[in-house]
């Protein structure tokens, strides 16, 4: 009994919906959908035959390229990260011009924005089931690469999380606990030597100092300007406590680390160990130097906190009531299913735009408007030349009497012909038949089958080259052998193929 | 009790609606304009006139102040008022109009939203707002990523339904819409939207509610009386209503809720 019961339980807790894991699942599987994509379309380019570049592979390493740029504030702008890429590409395909690696590296990069959409997104449409048993089918709206406006005015990339997930895999960890881990870790490194990788996990507990530093600074900013903006009831003694607590525990673990490094950087034998030691010891040094701005920072915060409270109690008590515009419509509106939220949006906009004043043009000046000369464009684009146009040429090399004349010589159901028979016969009904005939056999040679069947064509001419030359005044090559195959366009291909001509 | 008017009169309040109509002129820069709106101020019977030439006219006139000058608006079906489906004309046709016309409206709302953070600053007539486009789109994308936590944390999924596209919720459209894009001559691309937003900003600055102050964050500008007073008394109540109606109701208190935010990525 009681096993049975552990097993249950414990079946809940693995897979507690397992609809909701088929969504994840289909979701993750979406996002590598435009990789596969680019790599399906690439033999349809026309501007070069680029069969030979692994798009998918170029795709993957783009949206490194992009990661790897992306610091605090900006990323990489197209140029660079197509620079970036050409290497890449040309180790793909060296034979081809740079030109074309540009223009590969161009491609993929505007793929993976998906330019040409105004959402400059991906959409995949998933099904689930819902709580009543239906099976709804619902969107998933991703990107891959999004562009953004540096403050400078420049657009610049970067990847999302979409993109990461698919790069690198599950990165759905928390914070705090890759924070631990990092700790941990770090011990770990160190007792085993390998500092490089602790470089790393310090680097990464200081990133977390920086950011209450920031979370900070934001909430005294907003304290300066309205001290009811921020919670200090609650909220900021929580984000004093936690970031002393990540101080505390810091100071203690980066004190015992730089004791152990300036230990093992002073006693290494090996120049290059004590070189990274050496290094280490300076990163961990700035960490503290870090924790203790940040705790001085989180010192003074009470004491901005009272200063800015009585300085702003003077103002004064609202005079009138009004509708906070963030809360009560901003947020609103933006829940609103879409039908819903035209008429509120519209109802603002009318009211919050103003009045226009129609222009109206009185009679007089209406009159003088139409009776302007139209600008002389030369004062704005300089001369225009005149284009001389001479009459088309004669395009119908053949009439169409030698057309049908041709239908009929080629009309070969039963046996095949020789291509000099033909020409002959032809030069006895008409000179001239004789080149359309040539041509027409020429172009029989290899025909496209596929494209005849796409067009419904019934017939189609079919031309073989047996190696006998071509004995002729006119023309040279070989002496084709002639045949009309049916096209069975029900089985969508053909019963008769060039072999069976032969 | 019945007034009579003089010709005059009927001049000098055609007169004041018509300085009201140029949104740019004040009434401290023209001496006609100024005395006209003292008079308006202290002749009942020279405002009750103003006010029924304007509604002949299509008007309704919100306020009459040194400050602001003469505000007016215009009453529905008349030849004053904007037209969204104008204003959003340059829309492609095979985008959702509505759509388009809901992001235009909401980015309108959030340039009102950032001018007037607290409720209070919308009531003090001193109060001098400040918004630029990096800061619009910001308040709108912060907003929406508060409402996709939430979402995501509901119980059940709220992912779009594919096959009923009206029904999507309007945070998802602007979140979805790429905030900027590079063009091939290197502009900013009008339908992404901060493009929307440096358009919004440069029209409520030409209706003469907004004054350029720099060209920092994508554009920086700060809010004129005038604009105070036509989303006080006009465009939150107009649009409360509306919400109102859809059964959408939330009460604030005089603190407002738009918050300094943390960023969380690191």
């Amino acid at each position: 009994m009681a096993p049975l019961v552990f097993g249950a339980v414990r079946g809940d807790e693995v897979s507690p919906d397992p609809d909701e894991g088929l969504a994840r699942r289909l979701k993750a599987l979406a996002c590598t959908a435009p990789l596969h994509d680019l790599d399906a379309r690439k033999a349809k380019l026309d501007w070069a035959d680029a069969t030979v570049y692994q798009m998918a592979e170029i795709a993957l390493h783009t949206i490194d390229q992009v990661t790897i740029a992306m610091d605090f504030d900006t990323g990489a702008d197209h140029e660079q990260v197509v620079n970036r890429l050409l290497p890449f590409i040309a180790a793909q395909a060296p034979g081809r011009g740079i030109a074309e690696h540009t223009r590969v590296a161009r491609w993929v990069l505007d793929n993976l924005i998906n330019v040409g959409t105004t959402d400059r997104g991906f959409r995949r449409v998933y099904g689930s089931v819902g709580p009543d048993g239906t099976y709804r089918r619902r969107a998933f709206d991703f990107k891959l690469l999004v562009e953004l406006a540096a403050p400078s005015g420049e657009v610049y990339l970067r990847a999302t999380d979409e993109a990461i997930n698919v790069l690198v895999g599950a990165l759905d960890t928390d914070v705090e606990s890759a924070q631990i881990a990092a700790e941990v870790k770090l011990e770990n490194l160190i007792s085993r030597g390998r500092l490089a990788d602790a470089k790393l996990a310090a680097e990464q507990a200081r990133y977390r100092t920086v950011q209450y530093g920031e979370t900070l600074r934001a909430k005294l900013d907003a304290t300066r300007r309205d001290v009811r903006s921020v919670d200090w009831e609650r909220e900021v003694p929580e984000l004093l406590d936690s970031a002393l607590a990540h101080i505390e525990s810091r100071f203690r673990a980066e004190t015992a680390i730089l004791k152990n490094i300036t230990a093992a950087r002073d006693e290494a034998e090996d120049p290059d160990h004590k070189r990274r030691a050496a290094e280490l010891v300076e990163i961990v040094a700035e960490c503290i130097r870090r924790h203790t701005q940040l705790q001085s920072r989180l010192q003074a915060a009470g004491a901005v906190f009272r200063a800015e409270q009585d300085r702003q109690q003077f103002s004064g008590p609202p005079q009138r009531a009004a509708i906070d515009l963030f809360g009560q419509l901003l947020t609103p509106a933006l829940e609103l299913p879409l039908a819903d939220a035209v008429a509120p949006t519209r109802a603002f906009f009318h009211a919050a735009t103003g009045i226009t004043v129609p222009t109206v043009p009185s009679l007089p000046s209406l009159v003088s408007l139409l009776l302007r000369p139209a600008p002389e464009r030369e004062q704005v684009v300089g001369e225009i030349p005149e284009p001389e146009l001479m009459p088309a040429d004669e395009t119908d090399s053949y009439t169409n009497e030698q057309w049908r004349q041709a239908d009929h010589l080629l009309d070969l159901p039963e046996v095949p012909r020789r291509l000099s028979g033909l020409l002959a016969e032809a030069r006895d009904t008409d000179p001239g038949l004789a080149r359309l005939v040539a041509l027409r056999a020429l172009h029989a040679y290899g025909p496209e089958v596929g494209g005849a069947v796409r067009q419904g064509e019934r017939h189609v001419l079919l031309a073989f080259d047996d190696g006998t030359p071509l004995d002729d005044a006119e023309f040279g090559g070989a002496d084709l052998l002639l045949t009309t195959a049916v096209l069975d366009t029900g089985a969508g291909g053909t019963d008769t193929d060039a072999e069976e001509v032969a | 009790m019945s007034t009579t008017h003089s010709s005059a009169d009927a001049e000098a309040a055609a007169r004041l609606i018509s300085f009201g109509m140029r949104p740019k002129l004040l009434p401290g820069r023209d001496v006609v304009y100024g005395e006209l709106v003292r008079r308006y101020a202290e002749d009942s019977a020279f405002k009750k006139l103003t006010n029924a030439v304007a509604a002949g006219l299509g008007l309704m006139v919100l306020e009459v102040s040194a400050q602001a000058g003469a505000v007016l608006a215009a009453t529905d079906e008349s030849i004053f008022e904007i037209k969204m489906d104008s204003y959003a004309r340059q829309s492609k046709i095979r985008e959702r109009r509505d759509t388009e016309k809901v992001l235009h409206g909401l980015i309108h709302l959030a340039t009102a939203a950032l001018g007037y953070p607290r409720p209070d600053d919308l009531a003090n007539d001193t109060y001098i707002g400040r918004v630029s486009v990096e800061q619009v789109d910001g308040v709108v994308r912060e907003a929406c990523r508060i409402l996709d936590e939430r979402a995501a944390s509901a119980e059940h999924n709220s992912d779009p339904l594919a096959d009923a596209p009206e029904l999507e919720q309007a945070w998802r459209a602007y979140a979805r819409r790429p905030a900027a894009a590079a063009t091939k001559d290197g502009r900013l691309a009008s339908d992404t939207t901060r493009g929307m937003v440096a358009r919004a900003l440069r029209f409520l600055a030409e209706q003469g509610f907004l004054v350029p102050v720099s060209a920092e964050q994508g554009g920086t500008y700060r809010t004129t009386p005038r604009y105070q007073v036509q989303v006080r008394e006009l465009a939150a109540d107009a649009a409360f209503d509306e919400l109102l109606s859809l059964g959408v109701v939330s009460v604030a208190d005089g603190a407002g809720t738009l918050r300094a935010t943390s960023s969380d990525t690191l």
